[in-house]
């Protein structure tokens, strides 16, 4: 019979926690809906454009699109356009308008949409749901880049220390002295094409800073514990004392330090793509939805806003709710 | 008259929602004005949470005394008192010294602050007189210079020193009552001694009743006027002093007695409990064993010998300055095949260093290691492999030096691994089974991990690991003296036999004499870095030379018996 290991006790404290329980089912409900979304399964056709500009939510009903003072205003706004000048785009416009009405001729644009529409009349249901696999990607992508370099960076400074750690610690301090946001647009700047992979590349090579900082003074402080001097005394090489005895010690703090990176990338993406660093617009995530909610609400028309936000806001507190229960199961308070 | 009497206390703590472990079953005792009770047992014996129940001091949340208890202080049932009124009693009637005393003064206040703290809160008194009662009370508890120590930082006085301003803080409002919780067991024993002395002439002066609690028996035999033996949340026996000295009535107290290396006699084997609590084995111990023959014949074959060992430590001081450390300075000793170096010093003497720097887990700044004649120090890279499987070491603290994430399977077969020991890893296995049965665990142990296993077990899997790649010297640094003393006897046996069987040579670092000098077949005494004398065990402890060791000896505690 095998005995409760570590990880099985830790197992067993986070299944009592039913508030972090019920956040990790969350989690692994957008992990499912993202892998749907990735196998093409779901919201594969995201980008066709079902119904009316700005349907409405299918619970409001369609008059919920032409509110009154706004087509109004629109209308009151049509004489100035002209004054009497030809437009010299007009025939051109006239032919897109036709070859696009021409494409979706064969299907009638629906009225309403489930969560409704967006201003070229695609299903804002079928966009979140592909911009929840956009950002959740980016930002565990993100975290696992950043956590890897951290950690091995940390482990490799904390535990050699002299010279190796002089070092790190010189590109420690050279990463946290440039300010965030102006280290991430530099980093973008220099990258230059749009695109997730770079979103990836820019939040996880600026990101490593605090997760290095944590790990390097868990090594410096089990590098000198008695069972590692043990397995010196063994003839244990220094990399396997550092990897094989070691990290499996100071993991809790990585995994921890992993899922809380996963939150906050997801937020730096909004965030990036918002300024127009994030990714191009071929891809939606739930930062490009945002970015286009500003001038939507203007219109009244809230609901892109609000869904991306909801989405994003319950992923982001059962994400941390789950890190917190995660921390507590894990602090290996055993002895 | 008594001041204090505990009838049927019964303690629970509560583990997790389904758990209970009742830790305190049904004591009673009583402490007469002005005596010293000692509560004696093991870890798990429940005489801390009997101290901690009589100062009200049990966690709250998971712990709960039972209904029919009673704790009376001077007639009043102290479990029934009101919060406020308990806090009054506590400080003013009731003080309490602790193990720790590093870790029980506040670090951001000064010494002077704290001591004062109590004045003001419990005696009443103000400005300057607060600081004039101060001085006084420092003085009596033998602080030099008080005026000036009055506001130094507690991280700024010694181990020693730092127990003294707790008794300081402890006596300040005069209490009638002193409960002392191993107060000397984190201390060297020299300065063991002078805060016995202390705490016993304060006892004297002050007219207090103590409970003082421990595990120690000889420390006992100095200072209490009554004996409370425990074990496992039970008494075992109580009795007056000099009767359980000398006519102990329990068979747990007789092994408690007993699992301790006599003073002038060195066994074949220590009695364990089990001789005494078992069945049918106890006739054995009645037979006087064999003595065991310690001591150098001058022409054993030497498997090590250090010249001139030294290693400093530097600290950086401020921008440029450098301030060195000299752990060791120059030490040269030898350690013969298939003997025993023992090795005595106090907190600070380098012991551990001089370990440390044999096993080449520390760079030695200076000398030479001789194994078999060649100079380890001079060996660099892959090539120390071979000398390093050699030389193994047992540490002192079996909870630390077992990786908690391993089962004791992979660290057990991890050493074999790494110098390709065995064809494969079934055979490893086997062999780390059959090394664990020699250290007398069973076979399932090696799917387990090490926070399954007791301290005693743990030391005996620390053994075994250091077993696995048959090392001709044997470290040992402090291996037994974060153990009970019944754990201890087992374990000095184990050392014993497994140096019979492989002829292996022990270096033993313990700060215990008694456990050196039944150990050792030669002992080094350190102080201060430096070898200050090294003799076989019966001359070394019927005469010594250095001033320095003559002390040591007289500060063993129960010399007086």
């Amino acid at each position: 019979m095998r005995q409760a290991g570590v990880w099985g006790l830790a197992w067993k404290r986070f299944r009592r926690d039913r508030l972090g329980f019920t956040s990790l089912i969350v989690v692994l409900f957008y992990a499912a809906l993202v892998l749907a979304a990735a196998a093409g399964w779901l919201a594969r056709d995201w980008n066709t454009e079902a119904g009316v500009s700005f349907a409405p939510p299918s619970f409001l009903g369609p008059e919920a699109a032409d509110s009154p003072q706004l087509a109004k205003a629109a209308e009151g706004a049509q004489p100035v356009a002209d004054y009497g000048i030809p437009d010299p785009l007009a025939a051109d416009l006239a032919e897109i308008a036709k070859s696009m009405t021409g494409g979706a001729a064969g299907q009638s644009r629906a009225p309403t949409l489930p969560l409704g529409g967006d201003k070229w009349g695609r299903d804002v249901l079928k966009k979140v749901v592909k911009g929840t696999e956009t950002s959740l990607v980016v930002g565990l992508a993100a975290a696992v880049l950043a956590t890897f370099l951290g950690t091995v960076f940390g482990a490799l400074a904390g535990f050699r220390g002299g010279a190796v750690d002089d070092f790190f610690n010189w590109l420690y301090s050279v990463f946290t002295a440039i300010p965030y946001l102006l280290l991430v647009l530099a980093v973008a700047a220099v990258i230059g094409q749009k695109g997730v992979l770079t979103v990836i590349l820019i939040l996880g090579l600026t990101g490593w800073t605090g997760i290095f900082r944590l790990v390097r003074a868990e090594y410096l402080k089990h590098k000198v514990r008695e069972y590692v001097l043990a397995a010196d005394a063994i003839g244990a090489s220094p990399a396997r004392r550092m990897f094989v005895h070691i990290l499996p010690n100071v993991s809790h703090v990585v995994l921890v330090q992993l899922s809380l990176h996963v939150v906050l990338f997801i937020k730096s993406e909004v965030i990036l793509t918002f300024l127009g660093f994030g990714v191009g617009v071929d891809t939606v995530s739930w930062g490009s939805m945002l970015a286009e909610a500003g001038s939507e609400l203007l219109l009244g028309k809230w609901w892109q806003l609000t869904v991306a936000t909801v989405a994003m806001a319950l992923l982001v507190t059962a994400f941390s709710l789950f890190t917190d229960a995660m921390r507590d199961a894990l602090d290996p308070r055993l002895k | 008259m008594n001041l204090l009497e505990v009838r049927d206390l019964a303690v629970d703590f509560r583990i997790d929602e389904a758990t209970r472990l009742r830790a305190v079953k049904g004591v009673s005792f009583d402490v007469p004005v002005r005596s010293t009770v000692a509560l004696v047992g093991e870890s798990g014996s429940g005489k801390s949470v009997t101290a901690l129940s009589v100062m009200g001091l049990l966690p709250k949340e998971n712990a709960t005394v039972d209904t029919h208890s009673r704790i009376l202080y001077r007639g009043r049932n102290l479990l029934e008192l009101a919060q406020r009124d308990m806090q009054a009693l506590r400080g003013r009637e009731l003080a309490m010294i602790f193990q720790e005393p590093m870790s029980s003064l506040n670090p951001v206040f000064t010494v002077g602050f704290q001591i004062g703290e109590v004045l003001r809160r419990h005696v009443g008194l103000s400005g300057r007189s607060v600081r004039n009662r101060t001085i006084e009370l420092l003085r009596e508890v033998g602080i030099t210079d008080p005026e000036r120590r009055l506001d130094v930082y507690p991280f700024q006085l010694s181990g020693g020193q730092q127990q003294r301003v707790m008794i300081a803080m402890a006596i300040a409002c005069e209490p009638k009552l002193l409960i002392a919780d191993e107060p000397t067991t984190a201390l060297d024993v020299t300065v063991q001694r002078q805060i016995m002395d202390l705490i016993a002439g304060l006892q004297q002066r002050h007219e207090m009743a103590m409970l003082f609690i421990t595990h120690d028996l000889a420390l006992v035999s100095e200072i209490a006027d009554h004996v409370v033996v425990m074990r496992d949340g039970e008494v075992r026996e109580q009795a007056p002093a000099s009767q359980l000295f000398r006519d102990p009535r329990d068979a747990y107290t007789r092994a408690l007695l007993a699992c301790r290396p006599p003073r002038d006699r060195r066994p074949q084997r220590l009695p364990v409990i089990d001789d005494f609590l078992g069945s049918g084995r106890h006739a054995s111990i009645q037979d006087p064993t064999p003595e065991r023959k310690r001591g150098l014949r001058g022409d054993e074959a030497t498997l090590l010998e250090a010249k001139g060992l030294a290693k400093s430590f530097h600290f950086r001081e401020g921008l440029l300055r450098k301030r060195e450390l000299q752990a060791v300075k120059g030490a040269s000793f030898r350690i013969a095949k298939g003997k025993t170096l023992g090795v005595v010093g106090e907190s600070g003497s380098g012991k551990t260093t001089v370990a440390l720097l044999v096993a080449r887990l520390h760079e030695a700044s200076a000398g030479e290691v001789r194994f078999e004649g060649r100079d380890l120090l001079g060996i660099e890279g892959r090539a120390a492999m071979p000398y390093k499987r050699r030389i193994q070491i047992v540490f002192q603290n079996p909870y630390a030096s077992l990786n908690p994430r391993f089962t004791v399977g992979q660290i057990l077969t991890e050493p074999l691994q790494i110098h390709g020991v065995g064809a494969h890893d079934a055979e490893r296995r086997a062999m780390a089974a059959e090394l664990l049965a020699k250290v007398g665990l069973p076979p399932e142990s090696l799917e387990k991990y090490p926070h399954e296993f007791s301290g005693g077990q743990r030391q005996r899997i620390a053994i075994a690991r250091a077993l696995t790649l048959k090392p001709e010297l044997l470290i040992c640094d402090e291996s037994v003296s974060a153990l009970d003393v019944s754990v201890q006897a087992q374990l000095l046996n184990l050392l014993q036999d497994l140096q019979d069987e492989y002829a292996m040579s022990y270096l033993f670092i313990s700060h215990d004499l008694a456990v050196v000098r039944y150990m050792a077949d030669e002992v080094m005494v350190m102080k201060d870095g430096e070898v200050v004398e090294i003799a076989g065990p019966d001359e070394l402890y019927a005469h010594p030379k250095h001033p320095y060791t003559r002390l040591l000896l007289s500060a063993i505690p129960g010399r007086a018996q």
